[in-house]
């Protein structure tokens, strides 16, 4: 199935920024992210003692990890362990919870997306998400893929027309929505819901993808599906999964975070994580004695 | 003792009553009590139908009261609740979508401002209707319409009773249910919903204008509708600020007053120089009034319907 067209590519301008974007681009950072690899090396994400309070709760106690470009990181841990927090930093999707305050900082390509200063727009753009439940708007399939174009000031049905395509096939659903594109997403099935709702973040050239357990509403097949896609995605993308299946952590990620009670127990390779763990509690937890 | 110990002082319990007058009691008179309402609701429209179906004629709606109110049709009326009700929309629908938008999206739910909005809304929503007549008098006619006058320099104009600040007045006293409506509406809207468009890279403002009215248009449509069906029954908010007895002439401008028809089925009512020549007139306005609002209601419901549908995909 192809997932690249660089032919189609190659005709399309680059996705502009919204006016509002800050005009100083960190130093390493591509010029256009997303559109070429980001560099190999280095870090792309990164928290610094970062706590996260909700309230008077604390979810997140100085955590501090680093995460090179590309590739698949997974977040594991028990529910309630703040995983889902952590995601949510990336992007500042916690702005929404009126209670949350944050402490530390958490850099995205080298700058330290907390400041007050921060463009949220821009950085949600660079930095997609995906959600546990499948979110698709109650738009036609085209338009949900079309959605983030849009609201860039996209108008031209052509570039849309080529971009909506080349976002379906990256997502690996092209093939199955083609002919329908115009119906109603809401008709999908939950698994291809979920693939529309991960080409509608892809339309808008990401560097980043968040998935807060992607697939967890999702029946076994589907949800080998969007495994399989997660690897496809995993050398243009860097891309943090939170799940509880550790399973599927191992299955497709590299490295792996392990967080309990909003601590950060144990970070490292996936393979010497579940196979050598340098912490008891890691082990106890991955072979099944908690959580 | 033990449980076995103790069940064996107990008596077998009572049989099942086959036959529970009590509770046929209760039955019977709730029952009586919806029949009660079904057989009133019957008896005012059958009657009203009845007696009002021969006089509702082509001519009746598109003709002018001819003598005294005795004869001649109600086409002034119409025409002036149809002018009334859109003005009176086009001033509302702006302002209630907009105080909803403030009141669920942007305000801080707990700050005193937030509360003291909410309990405007609430309270307006309780207040008399001819409180908003009164009001509408004191503040659009007098204070408002005569400040125009005086700060333009004219004649009365602005300041009397006129087709506009009925308008106004009328928007006011349905304010709290657009708001309501809109703002039930907007909290439908799943969180997932509002986060997926945040999480594209959306503002917050185009997550509004691009996510949350669309899904909150039937909500708003509906409480549109219901304001209008309303606005075009409410005489006591109209009746100080622009409702006029009987004219000669149809409104041509906003500061024209205007007859309407509620205002009218009171007037045949009581105002009539011959009871008996305008009964069937005002059966006829009656009939004519129940079922613009009855298609209004209905157009709301539908128009809910099919938006739902429209957006749960099954077009």
């Amino acid at each position: 199935m192809p997932v690249d067209t660089p032919e189609i590519r190659t005709a399309m301008p680059p996705v502009p920024s919204p006016p509002a974007a800050p005009p100083d681009a960190p130093p390493g950072a591509p010029a256009r992210p997303g559109a070429a690899p980001v560099a190999a090396a280095g870090t792309h994400l990164q928290a610094r003692e970062f706590s996260l309070f909700y309230g008077s709760r604390q979810a997140l106690k100085k955590i501090s990890l680093e995460i090179p470009p590309q590739g698949v990181t997974a977040i594991i841990g028990p529910s309630g362990c703040g995983k889902s927090s952590l995601l949510r930093g990336f992007n500042r999707m916690n702005d929404l919870i009126p209670t949350a305050r944050s402490e530390g900082e958490l850099l995205v390509a080298g700058m330290d997306v907390c400041l007050p200063g921060t463009d949220v727009v821009e950085l949600r753009r660079r930095v997609g998400m995906v959600f546990q439940r499948p979110n698709p708007f109650p738009k036609s399939i085209f338009e949900n893929v079309a959605f983030g174009l849009r609201m860039l000031g996209l108008k031209d049905r052509a570039e849309l027309e080529i971009r909506v395509e080349d976002s379906l096939r990256r997502a690996a659903l092209w093939d199955e929505v083609r002919d329908r594109l115009d119906r109603s997403a809401m008709a999908l099935s939950g698994g291809q819901q979920q693939r529309l709702c991960i080409a509608r973040s892809l339309a808008v050239e990401p560097e980043v993808l968040l998935m807060d357990e992607p697939a967890s509403a999702l029946d076994p097949t589907a949800t080998a599906r969007i495994e399989e896609l997660v690897l496809e995605l995993r050398g243009r993308y860097t891309i943090v999964v939170v799940t509880h299946n550790m399973q599927q952590a191992a299955r497709i990620s590299s490295r792996t975070a392990f967080l309990l009670q909003g601590e950060l127990v144990e970070y490292g390779d996936t393979r010497q994580l579940f196979t050598s763990p340098r912490e008891k509690i890691t082990e106890d937890y991955i072979t099944g004695r908690f959580g | 003792m033990t449980t076995d110990a103790l069940r064996a002082t107990l008596r077998p319990l009572p049989r099942a009553r086959p036959f529970d007058l009590t509770g046929l009691g209760f039955t019977a008179l709730s029952g009586v009590a919806a029949l009660l309402i079904v057989v009133m609701v019957a008896i005012i429209i059958g009657d009203i139908v009845w007696r009002g179906w021969g006089t509702v004629t082509w001519e009746f709606l598109w003709t002018v009261p001819r003598e005294g109110m005795t004869k001649g049709g109600i086409f002034p009326a119409l025409y002036g609740t149809a002018l009334l009700v859109v003005l009176m929309t086009v001033a509302l629908i702006p302002f209630g979508v907009g105080a909803a938008i403030y009141l669920h999206e942007y305000a801080k739910p707990d700050s005193p401002y937030t509360r003291a909005v909410r309990f405007a809304v609430a309270n307006l929503a309780g207040v008399p209707s001819i409180v908003y007549g009164l009001f509408g008098l004191g503040f659009f006619v007098n204070f408002i319409g005569a400040s125009i006058d005086r700060g333009l320099g004219l004649d009365v104009t602005w300041g009397q009773p006129a087709l506009i600040w009925a308008a106004l007045t009328l928007a006011l006293l349905n304010l709290p249910v657009v708001i309501v409506t809109t703002e039930e509406a907007l909290r439908a809207v799943p969180r997932d919903t509002r986060e997926a468009s945040l999480a594209l890279g959306a503002t917050r403002w185009q997550t509004i204008r691009h996510v949350l009215l669309p899904q909150a248009m039937p909500g708003v449509l509906t409480g549109a509708v219901l304001a209008v069906s309303r606005g075009a029954g409410e005489v006591a908010p109209i009746l100080f600020t622009g409702a006029a007895y009987f004219l000669p002439y149809l409104p041509k401008s906003p500061t024209d007053q205007f007859m309407e028809l509620g205002y009218h089925v009171f007037v045949l009512a009581t105002q009539s120089p011959d009871v008996d020549a305008t009964r069937p007139l005002l059966y006829g306005t009656v009939l004519v009034l129940l079922l613009l609002t009855f298609l209004l209601n209905l157009t709301a419901f539908l128009l809910r319907a099919r938006l739902r549908a429209a957006l749960a995909g099954r077009q």
